[in-house]
């Protein structure tokens, strides 16, 4: 299928949705125009609502928010996530002993702890960015464990007999081979960062994205909440396409470059 | 296994740049450069079962000269190569360096394996760069000489290439130049051009052959194919089938250098060489092939 075709059939689907979505909502074949539109919504009042939003500069601040949580979580996620999967990797006592609990802890859902940061961190960006933290961290810490452990023997005996010492062997071997594996976990774990800084708003905050959400829900302001919806796509896909270039830029040397999603 | 200190005892902080033969080295009585003395492998496989790959192995290689070993699919040559290099401890008998038991990674040597062994995340350049880094060859001087040693190797196109980029062949020659630009004392090679096509593996003999002509290390040369052990090789040592295999025969070749690795196959003494050591090998091989592929493992392991 060429390109051209592709896209207009995928505009078709966008086109068609948002027509059944009008029709339903503005004449009086299902019911009341007023109650479907307190339930649904128009898709012209939605984009009008956004357009107005991003035209303005209040959303910005908030998208600055979630944005500034979304990368500490990330970023001290990933940092940690390294720091241990190289430990537990080369260290194989210390990952026999904390086995159980890391799946343990991996296992609970990490909805359940936001309530409980915000107890400790309060209703500022830290509680989010906990919650990030705590599902980035064990997507990089499992996906360094297994770069660190999946070294080809191959390429390490090689390394080896090159005279490399420890020190020279984690920097031209370990650390590039537990590179690509995070690298080929950024999408994942960048979203994780994303959806922990979103949910943990949206229970309790006062700022960010979520928070609006949550606002506009608060007051059965259905607009309200399409709108934050859609800027929140669009954030993501913002955010994704970034990744994807980064990923592009640091993973030159890997074969077939296919670009890895969750 | 971990990695072990230096073995040739100029201790001191790792990375000294001096890879310099060490003075004891007397030119006038020269140990051999590898001596493997009643060696025997046995590995000890899941389940408390053990498998023996190799006994009773004598093999001397002086410097200077190339030796190939030869034998059935599976009859530890590999492991003999690995025992030389220090990948593996012998369970028993002795391995000598230059006159000097070798304990931990052999130091003086250099290894061409049969699998990949680039780092994929490196171009050919930096690959080859990073064979200096343990011997302390400042950066600039590093890239010049990984440059000069990748024309060599006929790559001087390709030096930015990553090895998913490169021919297996080309990948074969950046690992050449790896192994060679470190200057070891032995070369030691696994069956390196296995996975090449017939006539890449001709070109990489004659690459090989070339380079080595030059200052003619000790070099042992692992391959399954007798008519490029003959050709490139003073000596071709036979191994017997495994499991517990040893050496049946040990051959010179007589044939006069240079030698181009296509040519040389078409001559009398050649024949005459192969004939004599395929006679031999024969029996091995039919050995092998009696026992069924991979069953040795099983059986070897319940006897």
């Amino acid at each position: 299928m060429n390109r051209v075709k592709l896209l207009v059939l995928q505009a078709l689907v966008m086109v068609v949705a948002l027509a059944i979505w009008h029709v339903v909502t503005t004449t009086s074949l299902f019911g009341d125009v007023k109650t479907t539109q307190f339930f649904f919504s128009t898709p012209i009042d939605v984009l009008a609502r956004t357009w107005r939003q991003l035209t303005g500069t209040e959303i910005y601040w908030h998208l600055g928010i979630t944005l500034t949580e979304t990368v500490l979580a990330f970023v001290i996620g990933s940092a940690a996530g390294i720091l241990f999967g190289f430990a537990f990797a080369r260290n194989a006592l210390l990952a026999a002993v904390f086995d159980p609990y890391i799946k343990a802890a991996n296992a609970l859902p990490r909805v359940v702890l936001a309530p409980i940061f915000a107890l400790w961190f309060g209703l500022g960006i830290w509680s989010k960015v906990a919650l990030g933290f705590t599902l980035v961290f064990f997507i990089v810490f499992f996906n360094v464990y297994q770069g660190v452990r999946e070294v080809s023997p191959t390429v390490l005996a090689n390394a080896r007999m090159l005279g490399m010492n420890e020190r020279q062997l984690f920097k031209h071997v370990y650390w590039p081979s537990a590179l690509t594996w995070m690298f080929s976990s950024l999408h994942t774990s960048v979203g994780f960062a994303l959806v922990g800084a979103v949910v943990g708003e949206y229970l309790g905050s006062s700022a960010g994205l979520g928070y609006k959400i949550h606002e506009a829900e608060s007051v059965f302001d259905v607009t309200g909440v399409f709108s934050g919806m859609l800027i929140l796509a669009i954030f993501v896909i913002a955010i994704d396409s970034f990744v994807t270039m980064v990923e592009k830029r640091l993973l030159v040397w890997r074969p077939g470059q296919s670009s890895t999603t969750t | 296994m971990e990695l072990q200190q230096r073995p040739h005892g100029d201790a001191g902080a790792t990375g000294v740049p001096s890879q310099a033969p060490s003075p004891q080295q007397a030119p006038l009585l020269q140990p051999a450069a590898v001596a493997l003395g009643g060696l025997d492998i046995t590995f000890h496989l899941e389940g408390g079962n053990r498998y023996q790959a190799v006994t009773g192995i004598d093999l001397s290689v002086s410097a200077g000269e190339l030796v190939s070993v030869v034998g059935p699919t599976g009859c530890g040559k590999s492991t003999l190569l690995n025992a030389a290099a220090g990948l593996l401890t012998p369970s028993a008998g002795t391995v000598t360096i230059f006159g000097k038991p070798l304990s931990g990674l052999n130091r003086r040597a250099g290894y061409l394996f049969q699998q990949d062994a680039l780092m994929p995340w490196k171009t050919a350049l930096d690959n080859v760069k990073v064979a200096l880094e343990p011997m302390g060859v400042p950066d600039a001087e590093a890239d010049k000489r990984a440059r000069d040693w990748l024309a060599r190797v006929g790559l001087r196109a390709f030096v930015d290439r990553y090895p998913h980029m490169l021919s297996g062949g080309q990948r074969k020659r950046v690992a050449l130049a790896q192994m060679l630009i470190r200057d070891p004392e032995i070369l030691l090679m696994d069956e390196p051009f296995g996975p090449l096509d017939a006539q890449t593996r001709q070109i990489m003999g004659n690459l090989l052959l070339d380079l080595w002509s030059k200052d003619r290390k000790a070099l042992i040369f692992v391959t399954h194919d007798l008519e490029e052990a003959i050709a490139l090789s003073d000596r071709v040592v036979v191994m017997s089938a495994g499991p517990a295999a040893g050496i049946v025969a040990d051959y010179k070749v007589p044939l006069p250098r240079p030698r181009d690795i296509a040519e040389i196959r078409l001559e009398k003494a050649f024949h005459e060489i192969h004939r004599d050591i395929w006679a031999s090998l024969r029996v091995e091989v039919q050995k092998a092939y009696a026992m069924g592929e991979g069953k040795e493992l099983v059986e070897g392991a319940a006897s």
